[in-house]
């Protein structure tokens, strides 16, 4: 066994510990555990950039034992990439949390101990999220992933719950249920591969998988499993209740990061276990459901009244801007540019969805509601929340200079560079309808009002701060090609012609 | 890297940070801001000054930094960049001046100053582009800061137009993308060239790259309004006159001619462009809005959509000058650039004194007003009289060159349009000067709103003087080779040298 | 011979169980009807999962396929508990065990 490969069980280890220590100790101690594992996971993961940097790819296999019968883990510039989106968003979320779960406006005893279970069991399931969302991040084993599929599934699941409101249940059930056919497609899958195959292990997957009958519907079911819990349209119809009638901390997790748990999984098999000659065919058919999510899920938002379920919506459009990857890498040569749009495109929309959905918790806690209708003369009172927002609906809507807007420009020039012109259509066409309901919202900041101080309840400095951060973070990404460079490291495109520059 | 190199950005950041310092003040500190604003603005204008210096003597500014592979953040002073960095930096001096007196005592100042100083900021960004692509990123943050401004009084009108000016530009801003990366996609990633970055590419691709050019111009063609796509700027009239005037007669309509010279210039190429037959229907296009906003602007009873249309009409001399191959043409267009600038910015600081002052929005509401303003109506008068072309006002070089460079080009006909243009003009500039300085002042019609010693409040007085001494100037001056023409010429010699 | 038969009546006999579920799963409203299609689903798989760990008439049984089977009841296990309780919840809350109609 390898010393230094340790490290990457760390990972997951840590935020599992941590769950469990904050769970025995109750409430009040909840917080700081949380805040000292995100310390560790932070420090761990740093270290593993490092050496996924200096050395490529690491391997570990668990215990010693190695595939079949063993777990395999593995990281790679992606990987890391996705670890870190997850600390970033995770930890301002935490901060976020920190502010939200210390209401001092409640007054009576029992309300005050409802609160408090609540936040507890918040920090306990966050810190159990993590550590899923890291096992799946981090696992080469097609089993093992199913297993970190439905961990991550029961915590967020779990968390939904936690607003406890009937909606809410409901909401939970129907993507619990959701969930579990997905997982159940999947299973069956993965049952279909191992008896095709005999093995579990992506890489020795990769090698053996060819193309025939019983791998096609292997594949089928996979992805389609995928997709369910992904929310591609046509399968989105439980995402906007799921995310809108969350607590504020927990949709911002779920947007941002448990439905990038699934598409990371779908990424990896299609890219480094399926054969090229199926995906090439079914890319164009995920190609046209990710149009019409891109269409339907914006001018779904344009028409909803209430700020949360817009902000849901976005995330129906936003996910089909990642499966434009499918049809656009289907041609080897352009994988490329594709590869790294869709994965921009990941990161700046967790920042930039986690941050919208703050905002969206700040006007809620300041003014009781979030009919967009009612909300003239908030904004001017809530000024770094809304300015927070305007940015990251640059992120949103593509506008220059955001994440969002080098993503675009990847997936475009892919478009065209393999011919597929249509795709920067429907990409243009999207960006133009988030603007729609980007600025349907935003106007409010500029509605002049009779009433020039509406009573506002206090909102937390924190919470205020951790989306501007977050924002400004989605933002930055466009401004730098570095995590280009870290994705480069085990990118399933070795031979892949990158853009020549012309001086 | 020496400290050359960081000169263009040290220009952006002078705007940006004092827009985003401004938005931290409170309030109330009005000396503050004011402090703030004045002082960023002399900051960079001097930083201006001093590379025009430079680049006169032959310096090179660039600042470079790589965003994604290939694709490089290029900002570089050339001579054509310091052409319109100068015009934006200086006259956001003086609107400042003037947005001060015309916005005292109004709600939300902040944003209103924050906004401003960022829209600057994406103008000089626009000004210094090397490349198609750093071009796009601070065209689209120039639509996003100024939307702010033009919905800045939060009435449902505002808002409309908010909307509509949202619309136009956004659309117009993904054709632009479209083209640019399909042109990009042709050739790689490619930096402005004096001359044209494109002439190496010759024949092949013929149709694309004239496909290319005009989802470009079709692109930029809506900020500078071109005739179709001009909708948004008379609804956008509803904003402050400042606004009006520096963004809508100046910053975001010249933005977009100032893209149309570099799609032409720098990276077709005149010659190519001329090659490729695809300057003809650019000439024809700007002399149809030419024509249409004079009529348009015929029409009109309300001062400011007047000079909106007016302003339609205006910017697309640059467009014509651009579209006739020949040095004189090209003189004329560069120059109308500079000329049209601060003529219009003249007349609509003019028409806030009026607003501002008497309350006067309408032009049947302007009988005599010249006697009770004298000061505003002089430079009202002297600039409009430069906007039809009496010599030897500023736009009488303009229209000049224009025409000598249509006869060289062999393109009589836009002598016509020249001359009809001119006479449409006068059409609907003298009646205005006629019952201001000639009618009887109807004393109680009115309300008057400022009084004092002067006829309005200094800050509001002194801008348009400055303004309408310089388009004067601008004409007198005309063969110095300080003077808005010389420096054109140094542009022509540049991109016709090779 | 005889395992390749046993073997194909298996794996129709598991596709047979998980169309049942999936269609008891969109027939009925009631949430517990839903939550036990949802368990015969994955009978189905663990049913082809243990009939893959034969792979040959003589060779001895594939250990993985049933490791695999157990870990899948744990988790379909928990995710059933936890499902029930939230029924539970809900009937609590509103009386109804059955999920709203999507109006929204």
């Amino acid at each position: 066994m390898d010393e230094t490969t340790v490290l990457i069980v760390w990972v997951i280890l840590l935020p599992f510990v941590g769950a469990m220590v904050a769970f025995i100790l109750g409430p009040r101690k909840a917080p700081i555990v949380t805040i000292i594992t995100s310390y560790c996971i932070i420090s761990v993961v740093a270290a593993l950039t490092w050496q996924v940097w200096k050395y490529g790819p690491q391997r570990h296999d668990v215990g010693g034992w190695v595939a079949p019968l063993g777990i395999a883990l593995y990281a790679d510039g992606l990987t890391v990439l996705m670890l870190i989106m997850s600390i970033v968003v995770g930890t301002l979320v935490s901060v976020y949390a920190l502010g939200y779960f210390t209401d001092s406006s409640i007054s009576s005893e029992t309300g005050k101990a409802n609160h408090r279970s609540k936040s507890s069991f918040f920090w306990v399931l966050w810190l159990f999220l993590w550590a899923a969302l890291n096992a799946l991040f981090l696992s080469q084993d097609i089993f093992n992933i199913y297993i970190t599929l439905e961990l991550l599934t029961l915590a967020a699941v779990a968390l939904i719950t936690l607003e406890g409101e009937s909606e809410a249940i409901t909401a939970a059930i129907r993507y619990l249920l959701t969930s579990l056919v997905g997982a159940a497609l999947f299973l069956f899958g993965v049952a279909i591969l191992y008896a095709n195959f005999g093995t579990l292990e992506l890489e020795g997957l990769g090698e053996l998988v060819q193309t025939g009958s019983l791998s096609v519907v292997a594949i089928a079911l996979i992805t389609m499993g995928l997709l369910l819990k992904t929310a591609l349209f046509p399968m989105h119809f439980w995402l906007p209740p799921a995310h809108s009638n969350a607590l504020t901390p927990v949709s911002s997790l779920l947007s941002a990061l448990v439905i990038k748990g699934s598409f990371y999984v779908l990424l990896r098999l299609w890219f480094q276990v399926f054969p090229l000659e199926v995906t090439m065919v079914a890319g164009h058919l995920i190609g046209c459901l990710a149009a019409a999510a891109i269409l339907w899920g914006s001018l779904a938002a344009m028409c909803q009244k209430r700020l949360k379920i817009l902000v849901a919506y976005s995330t129906v459009a936003q996910v089909g801007y990642l499966f434009l990857l499918f049809p656009l890498a289907a041609k080897e040569t352009h994988g490329l540019g594709a590869w790294n749009g869709a994965i921009y495109q990941t990161i700046s929309h967790a920042c930039a969805k986690a941050a919208m959905f703050m905002v969206v918790g700040n006007i809620i806690r300041a003014i009781g509601h979030d009919r967009i209708k009612d909300m003239k003369g908030v904004c001017q009172q809530l000024p770094v929340s809304m300015f927070a927002f305007a940015l990251a609906g640059l992120t949103i809507m593509g506008m220059p200079p955001s994440g969002g807007f080098a993503a675009k420009w990847m997936l475009i020039t892919t478009s065209i560079q393999s011919g597929q012109w249509w795709w920067a259509v429907i990409l243009l066409a999207g960006g133009l309808l988030a603007a729609g309901y980007i600025f349907s919202v935003l106007k409010y900041a500029f509605i002049k009002t009779e009433i020039v101080n509406v009573p506002l309840r206090p909102v937390p400095r924190c919470m205020e701060w951790a989306p501007l951060i977050l924002s400004l973070l989605a933002l930055l990404i466009g401004f730098t090609p570095m995590p280009l460079d870290l994705l480069r490291i085990g990118n399933p495109f070795p031979d892949a012609v990158t853009m020549e520059v012309v001086k | 890297m020496n400290l050359e190199s960081y000169f263009p950005l040290l220009v952006l950041l002078t705007s940006l940070l004092t827009g985003i310092s401004i938005f931290f003040l409170d309030e109330k500190r009005s000396a503050l801001r004011i402090l703030l604003n004045i002082s960023g603005s002399a900051a960079m204008f001097a930083f201006v000054i001093f590379m025009l210096w430079g680049v006169f003597h032959g310096h090179n500014y660039e600042t470079r930094w790589s965003l994604l592979p290939g694709i490089n953040i290029a900002l570089r002073a050339d001579s054509m960049a310091i052409l319109f960095a100068t015009l934006s930096a200086f006259l956001w001096l003086i609107t400042s001046i003037y947005a001060i007196g015309y916005l005292e005592i109004t709600p939300h100042r902040n944003r209103f100053f924050g906004f401003f100083s960022l829209s600057v900021s994406a103008t000089m960004g626009i000004a210094l582009a090397n490349n198609l692509f750093t071009f796009f990123i601070f065209y689209e943050i120039l639509t996003l800061t100024t939307y702010p401004l033009v919905v800045h009084q939060g009435t449902e009108k505002a808002l409309r137009a908010g909307r509509i000016y949202i619309m136009y530009t956004f659309c117009g801003g993904a054709v632009l993308l479209i083209g640019i990366v399909w042109l990009y996609t042709l050739t790689g990633p490619f930096d402005f060239v004096e001359g044209g970055a494109l002439r190496r590419f010759g024949e092949e691709r013929r149709v694309a790259l004239v496909v290319i050019f005009f989802l470009m111009i079709l692109g930029v063609g809506v900020k500078s309004a071109l005739v179709p796509l001009h909708g948004w700027l008379p609804t956008a009239m509803i904003a402050p006159a400042p606004v009006s005037a520096l963004l809508h007669a100046v910053a975001v309509v010249k933005a977009g001619a100032f893209g149309i010279v570099r799609i032409v210039y720098d990276v077709y190429g005149i010659r190519f462009a001329e090659e490729l037959n695809v300057l003809g229907p650019l000439a024809v296009l700007a002399s149809v809005t030419i024509i249409y906003g004079s009529c348009r602007a015929l029409y009109q009873v309300n001062l400011k959509r007047l000079l909106a249309f007016s302003t339609i009409s205006q910017v697309s001399y640059i467009a014509l000058g651009v579209a006739i191959v020949g040095p004189l043409a090209t003189t004329g267009g560069l120059v109308h650039l500079i000329h049209q600038g601060i003529m219009k910015i003249t007349l609509f600081f003019c028409a806030g004194n009026l607003s501002k002052t008497l309350h006067i929005h309408d032009i049947n509401q302007m009988n005599g007003v010249a006697w009770r303003m004298p000061l505003t109506m002089t430079a009202f008068t002297i600039t409009s009289l430069g906007m039809i072309g009496v010599p030897p006002l500023a736009g009488f070089v303009t229209k000049w060159y224009l025409g000598i460079g249509a006869v060289q080009a062999n393109q009589q006909w836009v002598i016509a349009v020249l001359a009809v243009s001119s006479l449409l003009n006068a059409i609907y500039f003298l009646p205005i000067i006629y019952v201001s300085w000639f009618k009887k002042y109807e004393e109680n019609q009115p309300e008057e709103h400022i009084s004092g010693k002067l006829e309005t409040r200094w800050t509001l007085l002194l801008p348009p003087l400055i303004t309408a001494f310089l388009s004067l100037a601008a004409g007198l001056l005309a063969a110095s080779n300080l003077s808005p023409l010389g420096w054109a010429k140094l542009i022509v010699r540049r991109e016709y040298l090779p | 011979m005889e395992t390749m038969s046993l073997k194909i009546f298996y794996s129709l006999t598991s596709i047979a169980l998980f169309g049942i579920g999936m269609y008891a799963l969109f027939a009925y409203a009631h949430l517990l009807r839903k939550i036990l299609a949802v368990n015969i689903m994955f009978t189905g798989i663990s049913l082809f999962l243990v009939a893959t760990a034969q792979r040959s008439s003589d060779s001895n049984l594939d250990p993985i396929p049933l490791a695999l089977v157990i870990t899948g009841i744990v988790v379909l296990v928990s995710a059933t508990a936890f499902a029930i309780m939230m029924v539970c919840k809900l009937c609590e809350k509103t009386g109804m065990t059955q999920l709203p109609d999507e109006d929204r």
